[in-house]
């Protein structure tokens, strides 16, 4: 048996460089978040003033817009990229010719820089340059402009993330769905059971662990979507699309109160780490029920 | 029957395919087209290719810079990150170490945090804290590199993981026997069978480190900004050159595009932190 100290000295790079880059800017932001530290004031150095950062937090209307907007735009984006996902990933469990080829194709938008897939949407989306302001008013009359109207900022939004990640739901449930057995299907079959019984009663449960484990990555990475959306909206019109990320970007840097911007990132480091945990402790739970069969 | 559904699927596919393309054919649309010809009635036809916007764009020096430093940053991140993966990866196969199940755990949650949280004590780092003198941690190359082993190295211990502990633990004992040393073992053994992972797993934190922008906006000044920063600069409240933006954006998002051919089997289980094998 090989020494443990050999073990942890391989793994000592990698904990080292996550400590310094990883904990140590956590350690620093919960110490500056209890504290007054405003570099703009006569006074600019750090002065210990203990939970009263988090208390101004509580009634700041504008942070707590933000939470639920970043929230709404979690829910909104996620729950279709889960059904449009399924439906795609059904459509390709059947073979057919070109599937590699269209399968290709679908991925692209996944390795795109999320800075490009917002200034490729603002490209579309600009009235009087991109083709879908032009083409709704001419056919339909209807006047977009996302710089304007708060409603179309927020579905542009969501429907630029639902053209940029619903390929890795599809990909994701896809090959979960090519790893069902084949027998309980066969069985529902022979017991008569129609496309809705054998979906709602054979596939989702069956399917329940790995649409879990989708959302909550889905999920996770939707919560900290920042460079679309700033390069798309820029958080406008208004607040209509100021995403906490944005918010925190937007409003905290150029202020330069890194005691209340400290309080603002530790408070959504926190929600993020109970969600992220709830979510967890559901996925768990699943796969404990799912082991005795 | 069976000839008539693949029909239904090609034509189905064919309709998803050009939702996924139009827009990405969009800008390169865009990047062909002159300024006075952008504007007016907006066409999907492009009538003659016009190659200013790539000629300014390829000649103007705070481009080349730009790709110059993304170059430079996601090739070395990349290969830093998938060499200490590697070694952090084999020591937690192989070895019995205390808690290393909680340390392969609290690798991931390194990834999850939003980047956004730690804009502030980051810059505060970057800017203030480390000081050698006259020298900052902020807006150099090395201060990025360094910076994106957080979201990159959690990725390539984790799918790393599967295909180092896929590697038969015989081969371990057969070398050691043999009297290999450890690095003999890691360098002679587990590395040839290991490659194809490895490679993979540098292609993708390449393209990860690639993409980055928030962290590097912030981070960097003059000096060492990315690629990424560039298109956001495009935009400005008096007059975008959106000729220009396309082109620059055209020229980022290719080599990913590119990429992508190599490793498209790969991308799935890479996304999902190997939780799902594509």
């Amino acid at each position: 048996m090989r020494s443990s100290t050999t073990g942890w000295l391989l793994l000592a790079p990698t904990l080292v460089i996550l400590a310094l880059f990883g904990v140590v800017p956590f350690i620093y932001v919960l110490v500056i978040s209890f504290s007054q530290w405003n570099s703009f004031a006569a006074d600019p150095v750090l002065h210990f003033n203990g939970l009263d950062n988090f208390r101004a937090l509580v009634f700041d209307t504008d942070f707590l817009k933000s939470i639920r907007s970043t929230l709404l735009f979690g829910l909104f984006a996620v729950v279709s990229e889960i059904i449009l996902g399924y439906f795609l990933a059904q459509l390709f469990t059947r073979d057919f010719p070109g599937k590699g080829f269209f399968r290709t194709i679908h991925t692209l938008p996944l390795v795109i820089a999320p800075i490009a897939v917002g200034a490729i949407w603002r490209l579309l989306l600009t009235p009087g340059l991109g083709p879908i302001p032009t083409y709704l008013r001419i056919w339909f009359g209807i006047d977009l402009n996302i710089s304007r109207f708060s409603d179309q900022a927020f579905a542009a939004v969501v429907l630029m993330d639902i053209w940029h990640w619903t390929p890795l739901v599809t990909l994701t449930l896809l090959a979960a769905l090519s790893s069902l057995p084949k027998d309980p299907f066969e069985q529902a079959q022979i017991d008569g059971a129609n496309r809705f019984q054998v979906f709602w009663y054979v596939t989702l449960p069956m399917l329940k662990p790995a649409i879990l484990a989708t959302v909550f990555i889905r999920l996770m990475d939707a919560l900290r979507t920042f460079d679309e959306i700033f390069m798309l909206t820029s958080g406008g019109p208004g607040d209509a699309t100021r995403f906490v990320g944005l918010y925190i970007y937007r409003v905290v840097f150029p202020k330069k109160d890194y005691g209340y911007g400290a309080a603002m990132s530790v408070i959504v480091l926190y929600l993020t780490i109970v969600m992220c945990w709830l979510l967890y402790s559901a996925l768990v739970a699943r796969r404990d029920l799912r082991r005795p069969e | 029957m069976r000839k008539q559904s693949a029909v239904v699927s090609i034509a189905l596919w064919t309709l998803l395919s050009l939702v996924t393309l139009a827009p990405i054919y969009w800008l390169f649309v865009v990047s062909a087209k002159s300024r006075v010809d952008l504007f007016g009635s907006p066409s999907f036809l492009l009538k003659s290719f016009f190659p200013d916007n790539y000629v300014n764009t390829l000649t103007d020096p705070s481009f080349q810079k730009y790709m110059l430093n993304s170059i430079i940053i996601a090739t070395s991140n990349a290969v830093l990150v998938t060499l200490l993966g590697f070694l952090a990866t084999y020591a937690l196969s192989r070895f019995k170490l205390v808690g290393k199940e909680n340390v392969f755990f609290w690798t991931i949650t390194n990834r999850m945090a939003p980047p956004a949280v730690f804009l502030l004590p980051l810059f505060l780092i970057y800017t203030q804290v480390v000081a050698i003198g006259d020298w900052r941690l902020y807006d150099t190359r090395i201060g990025l590199i360094l910076l994106y082993c957080v979201f990159n190295l959690p990725f390539a211990v984790w799918t790393l993981r599967s295909i180092i502990d896929a590697i038969p633990i015989e081969l371990d004992e057969a070398a050691t026997i043999d009297g290999a040393s450890t690095f003999q073992l890691l360098t002679r053994v587990i590395f040839p069978l290991a490659r194809p992972g490895l490679a993979v797993t540098m292609i993708l934190t390449w393209i990860f480190a690639w993409n980055e922008y928030l962290l590097a906006a912030t981070l960097t000044s003059v000096q060492a900004r990315t690629i990424t920063t560039l298109l956001a600069e495009y935009v400005s409240v008096t007059g975008t050159n959106w000729g220009q933006l396309a082109a620059t954006a055209m020229l980022t998002i290719v080599p990913a595009l590119v990429i992508l051919g190599v490793v498209q089997r790969h991308i799935v289980a890479g996304l999902t932190f190997g939780a799902v094998k594509g």
